[in-house]
Parts: structure tokens; sequence; C-alpha cells
């Protein structure tokens, strides 16, 4: 890239008008009806009309703050998917080493049963771990004291983030340097400590950034939970869900909102985690 | 890499778990399912493994088949929209200057991270008969035939009377917007990784031999780039036919693909024995579709060797 003002390379795609013009009109195809949920939180509108405008207010994000239904969920959300995302980041840090350091036999095996919750459709998986709910036993009921009402979730939840966790934790131990394990038994370590000192500092920008997959994909199912809830424990989506089948209603707008706020923070802090990772690695 | 053997107690303390976790909560289930697939409703609340095929019999149904025939049409449509669109969107990423391609890949990376229910019920509200898509459409229609009235035109009403607004909710065309919104993040980013690798020197060898611009892409660059294609295309169609929200809530009923029947079953209709059946056709299809490439690849590295 010489100077910016020459015309266009060959290859220069990326500064031909035409294919600019393909990337602006895709961009407000997906930032455009977001964007418009959110401008019409704060309209002034009872029936949540999302076409006219009267008037700017915050009313709805009080209504939606004392919806004690809604709230309830929005608060099971962050609670499913704070202690699935510990358990999810264990599991898929354990996955990821084992894949890493180890050949045994059924090795290819194992990789692809890991890999199936990825592949598998979100419904066979939301029907076959309700189905089993219903017909083992191992399961919790609904009418458990809470937080114990939401351990199918977290059960199910779990089983379908950690192979993501998994992959990106493994992505983040291939460039680990065998030397540096090396050097730490030849001047004594144990394996345990060789695991503890060495190993894990390493993996601890992959373990983070697979906990906040593992995070957001928790907060962001609808269709798993959808199967494995009860009337008694609703997530976020779920309730959203009801809700939007009766009516649209600011209140969702505004507590829509809210979340989609959240999810920027989670993926500026994930961004920002990932780019010193290339920093000190071969 | 060390043989497990060597360190066989730590090895079992990280697999083990995992294994354990994988068998209880993933393959017993759908173990189950396909018990059930094979079974019958004795009564309300019992169902038996009788090992009947009329559940799989039953997906022969016209009606049925008429469902997948839309599920698979449906998913096929919105793949090749995404690979249309998302192909040109990851080379203006790929080719983008240095410090503006982290912005660009977060614009495209960011609703993948945002809430699949709050995107589609975002979408809903725009795609309404009175929603800010028709109004805009409005908008430009209203423009439109006055700019022809002022060219002198306006007696013709090449535009018709007065704006028709479009129907989207209900409809084919409305499901397929919506799976697309949902499917394009998915669809870019395999696309844009293997234009990442691309060693360019190829495009400039070929434009240099004499190959015209249009000519590189499709002897050079789409065919080096095929393997991201293809991984984009599988990464698209597989949760896009299996997809269970976007036709609810955007079909209004009215475009039912498979995960809305196979849903019916099980919350409504209480047929678990066939529901059952279409959850492992719908699995059954993605590992063929995935075992398929796998034979592909291969191949392909078989005859290379």
């Amino acid at each position: 890239m010489s100077s910016t003002k020459s015309k266009p390379g060959p290859f220069q795609y990326a500064r031909k008008p035409m294919m600019r013009f393909v990337f602006l009109i895709t961009s407000v195809f997906l930032y455009a009806p977001i964007v418009v949920l959110i401008i019409f939180s704060f309209n002034d509108s009872k029936r949540g009309g999302n076409v006219i405008w009267k008037g700017f207010t915050t009313k709805y994000y009080g209504k939606a703050w004392e919806n004690d239904a809604l709230m309830e969920a929005f608060v099971n959300s962050f609670a499913i998917a704070i202690v699935s995302t510990v358990f999810a980041t264990v599991l898929g840090a354990m996955t990821a080493v084992t894949l890493w350091r180890w050949r045994f036999p059924f090795k290819p095996v194992y990789e692809g049963t890991v890999a199936l919750p990825i592949v598998v459709p979100e419904i066979c998986m939301g029907v076959a771990l309700a189905v089993f709910f219903s017909t083992t036993g191992i399961s919790i009921p609904g009418t458990a004291p809470w937080p114990l009402n939401l351990g199918n979730i977290i059960l199910a939840h779990i089983t379908f983030s950690f192979p993501f966790a998994a992959m990106v934790i493994r992505t983040r131990l291939q460039s680990f340097n065998p030397e540096m394990a090396e050097a730490a038994r030849d001047l004594g370590a144990t394996e345990f400590q060789v695991f503890r000192d060495v190993l894990i500092p390493h993996m601890v920008p992959g373990l983070i950034a697979g906990a906040l997959l593992a995070f957001t994909l928790s907060l962001d199912d609808f269709v798993i939970t959808f199967f494995t809830s009860g009337p008694n424990n609703v997530t976020f989506p779920v309730k959203v869900y009801s809700m939007v089948r009766f009516s649209v209603t600011p209140e969702i707008n505004a507590a829509s909102t809210i979340l989609v706020l959240i999810t920027v923070v989670i993926t500026a802090l994930a961004m920002r985690l990932q780019r010193p990772d290339t920093s000190g690695d071969p | 890499m060390e043989p497990w053997r060597r360190s066989a107690a730590a090895f079992t303390a990280f697999c083990g778990p995992t294994i354990l976790w994988l068998s209880v909560f993933f393959l017993i289930p759908l173990g189950i399912v396909w018990l059930y697939s094979f079974g019958e409703n004795v009564s309300l609340t019992q169902i038996e493994t009788t090992w009947t095929l009329k559940n799989y019999a039953r997906i022969l149904d016209e009606e049925i088949l008429v469902l997948l025939w839309r599920s698979l049409w449906l998913a096929l449509i919105s793949t090749a929209i995404c690979l249309l669109v998302g192909y040109p969107v990851a080379l203006v990423i790929a080719t983008s200057q240095p410090r503006w391609k982290p912005w660009l890949l977060l614009i495209v990376i960011l609703p993948f991270w945002t809430n699949l229910l709050i995107r589609t019920y975002a979408l809903l509200n725009i795609l309404g008969t009175k929603g800010r898509l028709n109004e805009s459409l409005k908008w430009l229609w209203v423009q439109a035939d006055g700019a022809l009235d002022w060219a002198g035109l306006g007696d013709l009403a090449l535009l018709g009377d007065r704006f028709v607004p479009f129907k989207f909710l209900g409809t084919e065309a409305g499901v397929v917007i919506g799976l697309v919104y949902v499917a394009l993040p998915f669809t870019v980013l395999p696309i844009y990784s293997s234009l990442e690798r691309l060693d360019k020197s190829y495009l400039e060898a070929s434009l240099d031999l004499g190959a015209g611009q249009l000519r590189t892409f499709f002897k050079v660059l789409l065919p080096l780039t095929m393997a991201g294609v293809v991984t984009a295309a599988i990464i698209t169609f597989i949760p896009t036919l299996g997809s269970f929200l976007t036709p609810d809530l955007l079909g209004r009923g009215q475009v039912d693909m498979i995960a809305n029947v196979i849903e019916r079953q099980f919350k409504k209709g209480d047929d678990w024995p066939f529901g059952s059946a279409l959850s492992l056709m719908l699995l059954y299809v993605t590992f063929i579709i995935l075992a398929l490439r796998s034979i592909n690849d291969m191949r392909k590295s078989g005859g290379r060797a």
C-alpha cells in the first residue's frame, strides 16, 4: 500500500466502491434492527409501537426493573451463566490438556465425541436432555429452592458450552513451548508443580477467552433452555419469548437494550484479552 | 505428545471427568432418544420401545415430506445468500488496511455475541407491515414516485398507484431474511480466515500472466479459498436447517421448519416417539454432511501424498 490516494490495486478489494457498498449494506442489515430496538426503548408510547416516535422517556427501564418476573429471569440467566461457565472452563481445560498432551488409543473417537455437541443441532440436544431429565430421574425438580431449581439448566449449559471452551483453550496450548516444562523439570519441579506454575499461567488468556465464550453461549441460549426449564425456572430469553408471544411491550425493549450493552462489554473484554495474546510467544 | 501410560494417573484424572460428563449428559440422552424413536405411547406418560418402524414411516407422510422439503429449501436459499454476501464482506475485511481490520472484523463478530432471541425480536419489530422496513421502503417509494412526477412520467404510474407494504411476517421471504440475519457472521468468519492464509503472490502471478480480474477471481482466488467456502457453507447450513426461533417468531406458524414440528411433538403434541424420530432424522442429515466433508478431505490429502 503505497499511498492512500492512488487508484485501488487489483486486490485491494477493500478500496473498491462497489465492495465497500456491499459491506456497508451488510452492516446496516446486521445493526439496524438492534439500533431501532435501542432507540425505541426510549419511546414514550404504551403499545410498544416501534414506528411512531412519541417523545423521549426512560420510564420503561423503571418498569422493566419493577417487573418481578422479568427481573427474576434476568437474575436466573446470570446465575446459570456464572455457575455453568466455571464448570465449562474446568472441563474444557481438562479436555484441551488431554488432547494436547497425550497419545492414547481411540483418540480420534474422543476428539470427535467432544466436538459433537458443537455440531449437533440445538433442537436435538434440547430434546435429548429434556427426555433424559424426565425419564432417568437424574434431575432436580423445578420446585426446589432457588438456585437449586436451576440445576437441570446448568447441567445442560455446561454440556453444550464446555466443548467450545475446550477448542479455545486448545488453540492457546498449541503456542506452549515444551522446553519451558523441561526446564522446570530439570530444575527439580514435580509434575504437579510444572502444571501449576508453568502450564496454567501460560493457559490463562485461553482460559479467560474460553470462559467468556462459555458465558455468552449460556446467556444466549434459548432452545436448549426452553426444553430443560419448567414454569418456575425461566431464563431471560425464555421469559422474553413468552412475553413476545402475547404482545410486544416497551419493557422488553428496555431489558433487551441492557442485555445488549452487557454483551458489548463482554465482547470488548474478550477482544482486549486476546490482543496481547501474541506477545512473548514464538 | 507423550504416550498416556507414562503418566497414567494424570491422564485418567484429566480424561476421566470429561468422558464421564459427555457419556451421562450427552451420549446417554441421545441414546434414549434413539430408543424412543422405535417406541410407542402405551399410556399418557409411558413409552415402550417396541422396535416399531411406525415413527419413521410417518416421516414419509405427505405433510411431513412437504415440511422437510421446505426446511431444506429455506436452509439452502439462506446458505446461498449468506455465501454470496459473505464472500465480498470477508474480502473487504481481508484486504483492508491493518489499522482497520480489527474494527471491520468486530462489526461482523459483535452480532454473533449478541443474544439470538433479542436479535430475532428486534427483527420481528422491523418486519411488520407497519414496521420500520416497510416505512423506509414507503419513503423510498414516495421519493421515487416524486422523481418520476418531476420527470413528467407521473401519469404512467410506473410504480403502481400507491405503495403496497410487503408482507414479511408469516412468509417464506421473512423467514429467509431472519435466517440470513442470524447466520451471516458464521459465514463470513471461515471465508475470512481462508483469505487471510492465502498467498497473494498467486493472484499477482495470474494477473502478470495475462488473466483478467474476473478470470483471476474465478480461476485462482475462488478455488484457493474453496476450503473456507465449504466450511462456511456447512457451518451456515447445519444450524439454519435446525433453526427453531426464526421460523417460529417470523413465520408465525405459517412457515414451519422441522424444528418447529419437533418442538410441538414434545411440548404440546405429546408424541415423543415421533418427535424423537424426527430429531434423529435431523441428526443423521448433519452426520451425513460432516461425513461427506471428511471423506472429501481425506481424498484430497490422499491425492497429495
